[in-house]
């Protein structure tokens, strides 16, 4: 069917798709409206999940774990300082091999308080054991949200996936959304280690340092197979629904000396830009990265690269630049634009790519020294 | 308080932080988790108030209230530390650092501003939302009860705690002011009436409030050192409480409410008055 | 592409309206996005939405500052915001004013919205629904089709006053 859905939405007409057992979420700007969509679905009887409005973050991860643990299809949703106060949380369902699926809208961090789009929220879990993706509009937060549940839940994953969507920008825009019936795109959920008294297991006790790094291991070996679930996924849905999708969306990136690389809607904004650099005769194209983890090998030989961060390590740099640098041997020119909802234009695009300078950084909007 | 908060019309928690504020004085920082409160104070580089204000976490506000309190009394500083937390901030996310801070006899004053909501992010439920309300995370009205916070706090056996409403603004003037006067940890539990959540018209915001209290749905009391005392307002409302519906019917939030839950709440505002009576009179 | 900006008042319904807008112009089969944008001020304060319009999807997340149109749903804004900020040489300005309203240099469309809630006694919460009928002046002007813009409006609302105060809008906009 076709309609009109902002990003909220869009991940709460999928979740009522994939049918989650189990429900647990605590409200926050600007992801309040995938809970209360949620909440009225399961009030209205069309969505026939519990649905558990937990007095935490916390509590929502943790409630989403021992839901799982049953071998229960879970769902949350968060954004900023909610993930945040989760990470413990977040950290335990992927070492405990939890498929949870989680929304996280993404948000600047206070102080001071900002409720704008930022990517540091989902940045600072990178390294947690979730696989994370980053999307661009309403449709395929949709698409994306639906596949996160078969990628999760595939016995070669065992993981949790977390799915990013700009704060206001996607999670609020108002875009045109084709819902599917979803039939059996989505299998049954058989967690092989579910609780079942009838086979007694402890489960995460005191483990010895001869035996934790094999876990640790494990989880990489995991996220190491998910990119190879992750293609047949995406390649299953395209079948079955017509909509492509990668580890990244490129755009004229073919025959391009110069490539943008972002995450989230500056990606499509992006590509406004290189529309308008194209019509002045500038070979450029856009790459917009949407795994960060597992993180995709990227085809950027021989090109210029411009890396756009709406994140930052402090005392280090932009984090997908230095990824991009560090798993691809190149170097990038890197630009810090966007934070807490900072406004970036297609104009200002076309400007980092214009004025790019490899090998060196740049705040947008800052003059260094001033 | 100053000229140029950011609050919807008819706000009575930005009015009792008014109140809150006087009966403080100047020598007084606040500490406010994420809530209302948040964007009440206004808006960078903007701010409506003329004293300290230390904008934390929302689980955090007790915790970080203890270690500003600390440092000031070791430096032999008295200036008052107030958290002004929302329910939400208070009941649900923050109860943890909340019950850590009475229990270790922190020397502070802790206001919640109860709206009966998460008013900040748009009228979702809370722990202290009334059974039978609706809000946006409870379409069908809520069907759990108000969790009994004073109840918990008294078993951290504070040597103050009061409730008040933002109507009742001398009752609540006096009450901060004897709170401040006492050392260790003190509680004042505001009713705010909220006009864009509870779904009334702006300009009724007192009246509300006063058939919150004459309904006996409030009760305003104090219990200093253990010693309860009823305050006035409630004194007379608790012998002749007026019918509950009178104070449910103008509020949007409660239409439709079945006649279980509101069963419910008239057999629970008997028990409290009889509870609260007994107690009074030492009988308990 | 085209590209609208909707200047109303928080709880005036200018979101709804932009989303209205958006959805009549992909009944049309055209491509569309609608966001408001947010600050962090609460009801009443001035609010802006955007509409963009294009037959291919709308990639663009940044506000609209050259807009084709201007739609202003409360004319008690004009002199407190800049509504007539960047919009195109020649553009054209909706207004909904009891009386004609002239704005030198562009295309002033007229039309008394809150008259026509007060007709069809469209009215929520004490104030006069303006989010419906804006339709069908918009429709009026060419930016919609008629019939999608009462597509729209029976998609998001059950209550016919609504479809009959945006043919009012329709038929009373003056151009
Ligand atoms: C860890 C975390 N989770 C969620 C939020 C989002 N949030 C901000 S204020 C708020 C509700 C506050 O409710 P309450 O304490 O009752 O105060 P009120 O807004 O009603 O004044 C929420 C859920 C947050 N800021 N931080
Ligand atoms: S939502 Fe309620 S408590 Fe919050 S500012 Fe508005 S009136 Fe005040």
């Amino acid at each position: 069917m076709l309609m009109v859905a902002t990003g909220n939405r869009a991940v709460a007409e999928a979740v009522r798709e994939a049918k989650p057992v189990v429900i647990a979420a605590y409200p926050i700007t600007p992801q309040t409206g995938i809970v209360e969509q949620i909440a009225e679905y399961v009030s209205h009887g069309v969505l026939l999940s519990r649905y558990i409005p937990v007095e935490s973050e916390h509590s929502a991860m943790a409630a989403c774990i021992g839901a799982s643990a049953t071998g229960a299809r879970t769902f949350t949703a968060t954004s900023s300082q909610g993930l945040l106060y989760m990470h413990e949380m977040t950290n335990w369902a992927a070492g405990a091999r939890l498929p949870v699926v989680m929304a996280n809208v993404n948000r600047a961090l206070g102080p001071g308080w900002n409720i704008w789009a930022e990517h540091t929220d989902a940045i600072q879990e990178r390294d947690t054991g979730w696989l994370q993706v980053y999307t661009g509009t309403v449709q395929e937060a949709y698409d994306t949200t639906l596949m996160a549940f078969c990628i999760a839940e595939h016995n070669d994953v065992l993981l949790p996936v977390m799915v990013n969507l700009d704060g206001f920008l996607l999670s609020h825009d108002m875009q045109p959304l084709e819902t599917v019936d979803c039939g059996d795109f989505i299998p049954p959920l058989h967690l092989p280690h579910a609780i079942d008294p009838q086979n007694p297991i402890a489960y995460g006790p005191l483990t010895g340092p001869d035996q934790y790094y094999k876990f640790r291991w494990d989880i990489e070996r995991s996220m190491r197979d998910s990119v190879n679930v992750i293609g047949q996924t995406q390649a299953e849905f395209a079948r079955r629904f017509g909509r492509k999708y990668g580890f990244t969306d490129d755009y004229r990136c073919d025959d391009a000396d110069a490539v943008v690389v972002s995450l989230g809607t500056l990606g499509k904004e992006a590509e406004v830009a290189i529309d308008a650099l194209r019509s002045e005769g500038i070979k450029a194209g856009s790459m917009r990265v949407r795994w960060l983890r597992p993180f995709p090998k990227l085809d950027l030989a021989g090109r210029e690269v411009v890396v756009i961060d709406r994140d930052y390590s402090f005392g280090f740099g932009g984090v997908l630049a230095h990824e991009i640098k560090a798993k691809n041997h190149i170097d990038v020119c890197s630009v810090i634009a966007g934070l807490g909802g900072q406004e970036v234009t297609y104009d200002d695009i076309a400007g980092f790519i214009k004025n790019r300078r490899i090998g060196e950084e740049s705040w947008f909007g800052v003059t260094p020294g001033v | 308080m100053l000229k140029g908060t950011s609050a919807c019309a008819g706000c009575s928690s930005s009015l009792s932080l008014r109140y809150v504020l006087k009966g403080a004085g100047p020598d007084t920082v606040l500490v406010i988790p994420a809530s209302c409160s948040s964007v009440i104070q206004g808006i960078y580089p903007n701010t409506a108030l003329n004293i300290p204000v230390y904008n934390i976490a929302f689980a955090a506000a007790a915790a970080c209230a203890s270690g500003m309190s600390n440092a000031f009394r070791a430096v032999g500083k008295k200036t008052n530390v107030i958290v002004y937390a929302g329910d939400g901030g208070t009941l649900d996310i923050g109860i943890q650092s909340m019950s850590g801070a009475f229990e270790r006899g922190t020397d502070f004053l802790y206001i919640c501003y109860d709206n009966e909501e998460y008013g900040n992010t748009g009228m979702q439920r809370s722990g202290s939302t009334p059974l039978g309300a609706r809000t946006t995370t409870t379409p069908a009205g809520k069907t759990d009860e108000k969790k009994d916070i004073d109840a918990i706090i008294t078993a951290h056996d504070p040597p103050y705690l009061a409730t008040a409403c933002s109507a009742y603004p001398q009752d609540l003037f006096k009450k901060v002011k004897k709170a401040l006067a006492i050392r260790g940890p003190a509680f004042i539990h505001i009713l705010v009436p909220c006009p864009s959540g509870w779904r009334f018209p702006p300009e009724k915001t007192i009246e509300i409030g006063r058939l919150a209290v004459k309904s006996g749905m409030w009760i305003l009391y104090e219990r200093e050192y253990g010693r309860l005392a009823i305050s006035s307002p409630s004194k007379a409302a608790m012998k002749n409480p007026i019918p509950l519906e009178n104070y449910l019917a103008p509020q949007g939030r409660f239409a439709g409410i079945s006649p279980k839950a509101l069963d419910i709440l008239k057999q629970r505002i008997t028990q409290k008055i009889q509870r609260l009576t007994e107690e009074e009179k030492g009988i308990c | 592409m085209f590209e609208v900006r909707i200047h109303s008042r928080g709880g005036e319904g200018g979101v709804t309206a932009a989303r209205l807008l958006a959805i009549a112009a992909i009944r049309d089969g055209k491509y569309a996005s609608a966001c408001p944008f947010y600050g962090a001020e609460r009801r009443g304060a001035p609010v802006v939405s955007f509409v963009r319009i294009d037959d291919r999807p709308v990639r663009v997340y940044s506000q609209i500052r050259t807009p084709d149109l201007v739609v202003v749903l409360d004319a008690s804004l004009v002199g407190v915001v800049d509504v007539l900020s960047g919009l195109k040489a020649g553009g054209t300005i909706l207004i909904n004013s009891a009386h004609t309203r002239e704005f030198a240099g562009y295309r002033t469309c007229s039309v008394d919205l809150t008259g026509i809630a007060l007709r069809e006694n469209l009215i929520m919460a004490g104030s006069p629904i303006l989010d419906t009928s804006v339709l069908g002046a918009l429709a009026r002007i060419g930016i919609i089709s008629q019939n999608s813009a009462k597509k729209a409006i029976t998609e998001v609302f059950t209550d016919e006053r609504n479809v009959r105060a945006a043919d009012a809008a329709y038929r009373e906009v003056v151009i």
